[in-house]
């Protein structure tokens, strides 16, 4: 029987294999960031041991970073504490930092990728759950705990047993308009925020195919929110054609035994996942959330669902609950929800083409009065290209604030949150109570709809807006 | 991990059921960015109450924690563990533990002994007539026994985390008692892939 591509990465990083015990797994690349790491280096220090491979290892301040004045003193203690703990760790520990102001900083998700670092047939963790945003790539990749993290730090190695392996195929191709975050939404809803619980799923099919590298990111990001361990993508010439050139990409013969070794990365004929799914991608319309979990959603053309339309009776509890605390009625049309803020940004819709999708819908509108757009680059390599292409100059034109790199509003954490009762449309990933800030109520959307909903004030979608004058 | 064979220590009696991880250090002291000094959080809510048994200068110093059913339910937070080391206690007895926390202890190398009710009860009763008496917890035998005697019993732990604790082994530990392992994997990991330095 022949494997899928889960099982052939899985099975090349086996260090060791006894019955009975998890398998010990070598780990290619871990990545660090401030929130989960000091106490990972503060047990390394007090058993004495060492960063066993700090040649594997990249660090990067991310979730507590401020997105302005980033070159003062960070304001909050609790946030400077931590990133100079990060700071000095990795000074001790001789890991490679891209702190604050750095060319290379941004959110940790962004930069692996950006530098090439994020490769086809690699195991990656971090402490942080939407390192599954790196199997797009065709890597097993997966957030771990802080234990996790500091064993990673002396091993290079974690122990972690066998998963089950779930396809979902998604045939035909995505409408004019329809986006990744569309997609990914529209599963999670299918699936339920457990639908994935205990899997390392494969995304395939022809849509899957026709998704630029930086769309199946926003795709396997997500994997986390419907409970699946990872998500994973097939290497293919669009996965190659991103990786060629990056700094860390391999050159000249190890380029060639590169590519030749991630093409064999793709599942077998004949193998057997243990679940599939189908997907029809020509049925799938601009997708929008009404409740707080990112399973809770509807396309934008519907109305906010009854909590007496779930069979279900936890469900029915949970759409209960959720109304209250979103301060929505039943019925009303999603598109006469009028928000508060728009946040562009975070690891699942902060890249350079999520920037260009939105400023393309913004460009000659302005933001609605009342209504106020953060537009927060990835990472400031993706600032930087923005503002070479003259996108900040169509979100500043239009009203929007533009902003350094860094998580931001997609957790509140740092300055950018929301207000008790506010209400954002928002391009991260989790729209649970409070993420935002005490009381702030999200409802995630692609970037176009984000952008779209900026301009009118109300979730939108860009075949809502009065072609501008241009 | 220090190895852990057998435990003699002053008991504390806390008096209470379903004390979950949010009871035993709030999420307020998490913000901390060391492994230790997390002490000053344990039982937050209850430390400002001059009754409150670790406020009672006989109970001074102790080291074995004598709790009612179902104590570390709730979030799965390590740092309920690391409380409870760093304030000093080695041994946790209850007659029923929340999952995440026992697995945790046993991680950290906090003994979580698991006892029938009547033995916590019987505990209680004579560490009140006794303040300032101690308890010996022996691994190896599995057994618990007050300094007069009046109290003896065995106690359950799995196979698995008591080999742990016996060889003073953590995670990481055991992964590099199989250095050789991950060294030959190094050793024919392809060139070509990506490093950080
Ligand atoms: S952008 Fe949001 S989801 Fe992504 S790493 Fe930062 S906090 Fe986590």
């Amino acid at each position: 029987m022949g494997k899928t591509l889960s099982e052939k990465v899985w099975d090349e990083h086996v260090v060791r294999s006894t019955t009975g015990e998890p398998d010990l797994l070598f780990i290619d690349l871990h990545l660090v960031h401030e929130v989960t790491s000091p106490q990972a280096f503060d047990g390394l220090r007090l058993a004495g041991r060492q960063v066993r491979r700090p040649d594997l290892t990249l660090a990067t301040e991310d979730h507590n970073v401020p997105t302005v004045d980033w070159d003062k003193p960070i304001a909050d203690p609790v946030s400077r504490t931590q990133v100079e703990t990060l700071r000095k760790n990795t000074e001790e520990f001789g890991v490679r930092l891209h702190p604050l102001g750095d060319i290379e900083q941004g959110i940790v998700h962004v930069v692996g990728p950006q530098l090439g670092l994020t490769q086809p047939g690699m195991t990656i963790v971090c402490g942080d759950s939407h390192t599954s945003t790196h199997g797009a790539f065709g890597a097993i990749a997966f957030g771990i705990g802080t234990s996790e993290v500091e064993h990673v730090l002396a091993t290079q190695t974690l122990p972690q047993s066998p998963l089950k392996t779930m396809a979902v195929t998604v045939n035909g191709s995505l409408p004019e308009g329809v986006s990744a975050k569309d997609l990914i939404l529209t599963i999670i809803a299918k699936t339920g925020t457990g639908g994935g619980q205990g899997y390392i799923v494969e995304y395939r099919g022809q849509a899957i195919r026709e998704l630029s590298m930086e769309a199946r990111m926003t795709v396997c990001n997500m994997s986390i929110e419907w409970g699946a361990k990872a998500g994973m993508i097939a290497p293919d010439q669009t996965t190659f054609d991103y990786i060629q050139g990056r700094p860390n990409a391999p050159q000249g013969a190890d380029w060639d035994a590169a590519v030749a070794h991630w093409k064999t990365l793709v599942t077998d004929d004949d193998a057997v996942f243990d679940r599939e799914i189908e997907v029809d991608a020509s049925e799938i319309t601009p997708f929008v959330t009404w409740g707080t979990n990112p399973g809770q959603g509807v396309q934008l053309g519907a109305s906010v669902p009854s909590p007496s339309d779930f069979a279900d009776e936890s469900a029915r509890a949970a759409a209960e609950k959720a109304l209250t605390y979103m301060g929505l009625e039943a019925g009303t049309p999603m598109r006469d929800i009028k928000v508060d803020t728009v946040f562009l940004g975070s690891c699942t819709n902060g890249r350079i083409e999520d920037l260009r999708a939105a400023a393309e819908v913004i460009r000659g509108h302005h933001v609605a009065a009342d209504t106020r757009l953060l537009v927060v680059p990835g990472s400031a390599r993706v600032r930087l290209q923005a503002e070479d292409e003259g996108l900040d100059v169509v979100f500043k034109d239009a009203g929007a604030e533009w902003r350094g790199a860094g998580c931001s509003m997609c957790l509140g954490m740092n300055p950018d949150i929301l207000g008790p009762g506010e209400r954002s449309a928002s391009t991260s990933n989790r729209n649970f109570e409070g993420r935002q800030g005490k009381g702030a109520r999200t409802h995630l959307v692609s970037p176009q709809v984000a952008a779209a909903t900026a301009v009118r004030g109300t979730l939108s979608s860009p075949a809502d807006l009065v072609p501008a004058a241009v | 991990m220090d190895k852990f064979t057998t435990h003699t220590g002053i008991g504390v009696p806390l008096k209470r059921s379903n004390v979950d991880t949010d009871q035993i250090i709030p999420a307020v002291y998490l913000k901390r960015v060391t492994r230790s000094g997390f002490e000053d959080g344990l039982f937050a809510a209850w430390r400002n109450d001059p009754e409150f048994v670790l406020n009672q200068p006989r109970y001074d110093g102790g080291s074995v924690l004598v709790t009612g059913p179902d104590f570390g339910t709730g979030s799965s937070r390590e740092h309920a563990v690391w409380a409870l080391q760093n304030y000093g206690f080695k041994v946790v007895i209850s007659s029923r533990f929340g999952d995440i926390f026992r697995g945790n202890s046993g991680k950290a190398g906090l003994l979580a002994a698991q006892v029938d009710e009547k033995v916590v009860q019987a505990l209680w009763t004579y560490l009140e007539d006794n303040p300032g008496g101690r308890i010996t917890v022996d691994l190896e035998q599995r057994t618990i026994a007050t300094d007069d005697g009046s109290v003896e019993d065995s106690f359950d732990i799995d196979d698995y985390t008591r080999w742990r604790l016996l060889e003073g082994l953590d995670d990481i530990g055991i992964t590099l008692s199989h250095d050789d392992d991950i060294a030959t994997y190094e050793a024919t990991r392809p060139s070509w892939k990506p490093a950080t330095l």
